[in-house]
């Protein structure tokens, strides 16, 4: 630590750093604009001015930019310097000459930094009375509107779009006094991590397009702690509700997954919550398509009479929080519970579960920080999209470490990246077709999973010669997997990252091997990474459900928030669901499933709940409700109490809240004991108050429900939670795991984060949220996984048919989203051109996809990237039915 | 389509560094050489050729105010509007090229003759006002001067 001394104040500091970082460390307001704690300095902006003295002595003192300083121990600054003062006025006042001073009307109003550094240099009188330059604004797609003639020209938003995200359809035109952000033409923005622009640019040039369509001001929303529902990484979130509809989703800052940036599936996919499609009343079946609606009670009871009579299966969720899950096996009993995704990947989750156990995987600001990195596999931007935007910065880090010589700090942006040039760390990707990552890649291999998972044993043996060897390799494979090797093992942090998505367990075991190989040879920061598909897939898992191929044969069964449709082959799920048999479904969204169900629950969204996901490093994160769920829709562990409440079941009936629920399960499955530290309980108090879900300045809440009774009502109860429907509370900073919204004084927009973090970016007070649930056994390693699959025998006139994900379209819930709906892409038949010619079919033809005796017709796309003898087909469209892949196809010409 | 002169210069252009996107300038130099503008089909052309996407290339080629976006005269006036000639009296020389040729920044004569653009200086302050045509620079100018200037680009 070094000591400086800002206005005569010592302060111990981190030495490594510039004066921005740490005066912002130690709590100061100090103005900027183009610093970013995850983008580093530029410059750009002047706005961090401060006084730097010579010495004690020094009263004169020049002005420096505090972003673009290092740190020196015994330096002397002043921030309240009358020089450095005026300076910093002058520069907003500058930046104001061309803002539009439209806050009324701009989205970014009330949570601007513009707003907020404006009110902080005190400029507040404008003197320039000249015509300000106007653009034209452009149509960057449903995501993300543009409205330049409020840039101050800051750059953020090129630099983490173009050298943070990697995209290149995105950049800074013109000269002077007429700069513009944005793209060569109107269109989409084609990056999947665009929507942070929203929280990048410190003012209203780039806000939410989707919040716009129903928008409040941050500070009449009522937000909640929450974590991410449309993948297995549990990005961490701040949803906000008024009036009963999700408006909006922002980031919530962990150390340790998101930090600042999600994916935009993840900001985006929040619509499905205020679909059309949700269900609000419980309902029971009275004949073919014809509902009958049912009160809560008799809907409980007519549950529990089935469950009284014992004779019930269920089937539990990957989506569906831990609690629910946990609820439904209690209530059908643990032998009668089945997993709610099909057998391979339950057999891989629980695969996965145990190379955890092993080894713990790496966060994603490991993964930031990985110098050698292999892909096996997996297409993380469409799977686990955020987990991508982290492997991107892994390449930097080669370079980075070759900048010491050179004296150059990390932080300093644009001279850590003109010293790297276009140098990039060792980044291998083994996948079935082209990822978005392969632009960073040394070398990219397009093959069959089992081929990929033959590379991924190759690499193993030549790290470690005990590690089972490959028969047959062709020699230009066996070289790929020297190279790659050869990048791992001279890393000092070599990362190995593969996933579910080519249903492959072969593969999971060839990156198991990998990294045990890598720490074999004392690589002690070797690290493994698993993606799993959804975001309680891990959860799930854990709950030991029993295969769902082996679910037939009761009375009824109950679904929990699920599709069965999506999970297996409709004439398996149609013959489940015949004869008299009574099928119940719990779900928030009408789907094929709830649409065969004799009773169906209307569960609450994920967002008007509270419940646990485990993501894929195993880690458990508690979500809470940014609102009650409306009318007599409620949590899926509550409609289960109810009906085993009726069946007489004591163990269930006495639950009051989410607590009385965990205990139970705490005693029942004491491994997932943990769980109960993943948040505060709901008696958690703070000087005796709850937490406010809502900010100071939540405006009308006397006359929000006027029109129904003039007296305000009391705030609705929350007994699974600290947290209260209200305004009301402790004002002071809760434990990380409980904290809605980040609002500080004088920091309204998103940088207030600044204000709860320990460090910057470092861990938010009181640590990061979250707990591992699968803590490594003590006897480190294990042993090498044996089974080498043998070389793909290609079949005559057949196909393997690949899964192709989409970041939008493959998940679910977000198709429910317009904005995500309107991404998605159209089914398809992917083929290679070398293959489409040899069936002498072109690309936009009808083709016929034979699959179990049934044929498919789709649209052929080629794609060059496809290994010769696959095809391809996108994952999980509504519009296809739930295929078992891999697996082999024949291909014709289709009609029409 | 770049013309096989044009493909050749800018390929000639290439080796000189260690990227091929560096050497874009060049290549926006050697077809607005030729052509006289940046076309939006030359855009692609050139985007194409040098591996870069639409906007990347055209970032570089707005940020340069020599590159022109827009098709221009058979003559360019540039006249600088920069301290110096703005002190003795750059406006008088605008004010007269406004009144003879009926233009003003940014625009071109209805005969294609000539283009007024601004420039931010000329290194020639010692001899302001100033402005250039084509690759004359001419210097101590007023109205008459620039009267018998202005004769000599046809």
């Amino acid at each position: 630590m070094a000591t400086i001394y800002v206005d005569d104040r010592p302060c111990r500091v981190d030495p490594q750093q510039n004066l921005l970082h740490v005066c912002l460390s130690l709590g100061f307001n100090l103005p900027y604009f183009c610093w970013h704690p995850a983008l580093g300095s530029v410059g750009a902006c002047r706005q961090c001015a401060v006084k730097l003295f010579r010495d004690a002595h020094d009263r004169r003192g020049k002005l420096v930019m505090a972003c673009m300083t290092p740190v020196a121990d015994g330096a002397r600054i002043s921030l309240a310097d009358p020089d450095a003062l005026a300076f910093r006025a002058g520069i907003i006042e500058g930046m104001m000459h061309n803002h539009p001073h439209d806050c009324p009307v701009c989205d970014e109003g009330g949570e601007c930094h513009l707003q907020d550094m404006t009110v902080m240099t005190g400029h507040d009188y404008r003197r320039y009375s000249f015509p300000k330059r106007t653009f034209r604004n452009q149509y960057l797609g449903p995501l993300v509107n543009h409205e330049m003639n409020r840039c101050i020209q800051c750059y953020r938003c090129v630099r983490f779009y173009r050298e943070y995200a990697g995209g290149r359809d995105f950049n800074v035109f013109g000269i002077r006094n007429l700069v513009y952000f944005g793209r060569y033409q109107d269109g989409v923005l084609e990056n999947e991590f665009a929507g942070n622009l929203d929280e990048v640019c410190p003012t209203g040039v780039f806000t939410d397009a989707t919040h716009k369509r129903h928008y409040t001001r941050k500070w009449d929303l009522q937000f909640a702690p929450s974590i991410c529902i449309h993948c297995g990484v549990g990005c961490n979130l701040s949803p906000g509700e008024r009036y009963g509809l999700l408006r909006r989703i922002v980031n919530r800052y962990h150390q340790d997954l998101n930090s600042y940036f999600l994916c935009d599936r993840g900001r985006y996919g929040y619509e499905f919550v205020n679909s059309e499609s949700r269900l609000r009343q419980a309902r029971l079946g009275i004949a073919a398509g014809k509902w009958q609606s049912l009160a809560a009670q008799p809907a409980a009871a007519w549950l529990g009479k089935l469950l009284a009579a014992g004779d019930v299966i269920g089937i539990g969720s990957p989506r569906a929080s831990l609690e629910a899950n946990y609820a439904l096996r209690l209530a059908v009993g643990p032998r009668r519970f089945f997993a709610g995704v099909s057998d391979v990947e339950l057999r891989l989750l629980r695969l996965a579960a145990d190379l955890l156990r092993r080894q713990p995987a790496p966060t994603l600001r490991e993964m930031e920080s990985a110098d050698a990195v292999l892909v096996l596999g997996e297409d993380v931007t469409n799977t686990a999209p955020r987990m991508a935007l982290s492997l991107r910065q892994a390449v930097r880090q080669q370079p980075l470490a070759e900048l010491e010589p050179l004296k150059i700090p990390v932080w300093l942006d644009h001279a850590a990246r003109e010293a790297a040039q276009e140098r990039r760390g060792p980044f291998y990707i083994a996948t079935p077709a082209a990822t978005r990552l392969d632009d960073i890649a040394a070398e990219t291999w397009h093959a069959a999973p089992g081929e990929l998972a033959r590379l991924g044993f190759a690499v193993a043996r030549v790290l470690d010669e005990s590690a089972p060897a490959v028969a047959d390799l062709p020699p230009p494979v066996q070289a790929l997997a020297g190279r790659i090797a050869a990048a791992l093992s001279s890393a000092r942090r070599p990362l190995v990252v593969s996933g579910l998505a080519c249903r492959s367990a072969a593969l999971l075991e060839a990156s198991a091997n990998i990294a045990l190989a890598l720490r074999r040879s004392r690589q002690d920061h070797a690290r493994l990474a698993i993606a799993v598909p959804e975001a309680n897939s891990l959860g799930l898992a854990l709950l030991d459900p029993r295969p769902l191929s082996e679910a037939a044969g009761a009375e009824a069964l109950i679904v929990l928030e699920n599709d069965l449709y999506r999970r297996a082959s409709a004439s398996w799920v149609d013959e489940l669901l015949a004869g008299e048999r009574r099928l119940i479904a719990l779900d928030c969204l009408e789907h094929p499933t709830t649409r065969r169900a004799s009773l169906v629950l209307p569960a609450a969204a994920w967002s008007e709940d509270e419940g646990t996901f485990v993501n894929y490093e195993g880690r458990a994160q508690r979500y809470f409700a940014a609102c009650p769920p409306p009318g007599e829709i409620q949590s899926s562990w509550r409609w289960l109490r109810d009906a085993m409440r009726e069946a007489g079941r004591e163990a269930a009936a006495g639950w009051q809240s989410l607590d009385d629920l965990l205990a139970g399960l705490a005693r029942d499955l004491p491994a997932l004991a943990p769980v109960l530290n993943a948040a505060p309980p709901a008696d958690f108090r703070m000087a005796g108050a709850r937490i406010p879900r809502q900010p100071h300045r939540y405006s009308g809440r006397t006359a929000i429900l006027a029109n129904l009774d003039v007296s305000e009502p009391p705030p609705p109860p929350d007994p699974d939670s600290p947290l209260a429907y209200s305004m009301e509370g402790n004002p002071d900073q809760p434990p990380a795991a409980l904290l809605p919204f980040a609002w500080a004084p004088g920091w309204n927009s998103y940088q207030a984060w600044n204000k709860f973090q320990e460090e910057i970016y470092g861990p938010l007070r009181g640590g990061n949220p979250g707990v591992l649930l699968l803590a490594p056994e003590p006897r480190p390693a294990g042993d090498f996984f044996r089974n080498v699959p043998p070389p793909l025998a290609g079949r005559d006139g057949e196909w393997l048919l690949l899964p192709l994900y989409h970041i939008f379209g493959s998940e679910m819930l977000s198709r429910y989203a317009p904005a995500i709906r309107q991404l998605s892409p159209a089914p398809y038949l992917a083929l290679s051109a070398a293959d489409a010619g040899s069936l002498g079919l072109h690309a936009g033809e009808n083709v016929a996809l034979w699959l179990d005796g049934r044929a498919i017709t789709l649209s052929l796309k080629i794609r060059p990237d496809l290994p010769p003898g696959c095809a391809g087909v996108p994952a999980g469209l509504e519009a296809l039915p739930a295929l078992e892949l891999p697996a082999w196809s024949r291909i014709e010409r289709g009609h029409g | 389509m770049l013309s096989a002169d044009e493909r050749r210069e800018i390929e000639a252009e290439i080796p000189r560094y260690p990227q091929r996107q560096a050497a874009c300038i060049d290549a926006l130099k050697i077809v607005q050489r030729r052509r006289g503008w940046i076309s939006d089909e030359s855009l692609r052309d050139i985007a194409e050729l040098l591996g870069m996407t639409l906007d990347e290339l055209d970032a570089v080629a707005t940020f340069y105010n020599l590159i022109y976006r827009h098709p221009v005269g058979r003559h360019v006036i540039l006249l600088c509007n920069s301290v110096s000639c703005w002190i003795v009296g750059y406006s008088r020389l605008r004010e007269h090229l406004r009144r003879r040729l009926g233009i003003d920044f940014g625009e071109t004569t209805p005969d294609r003759r000539f283009t007024l653009l601004p420039i931010v200086c000329l290194g020639a302050c010692d001899h302001a006002p100033v402005l250039m045509i084509d690759q004359d620079l001419h210097r101590d100018l007023d109205p008459a001067g620039l009267e018998r200037v202005l004769e000599s680009y046809r």
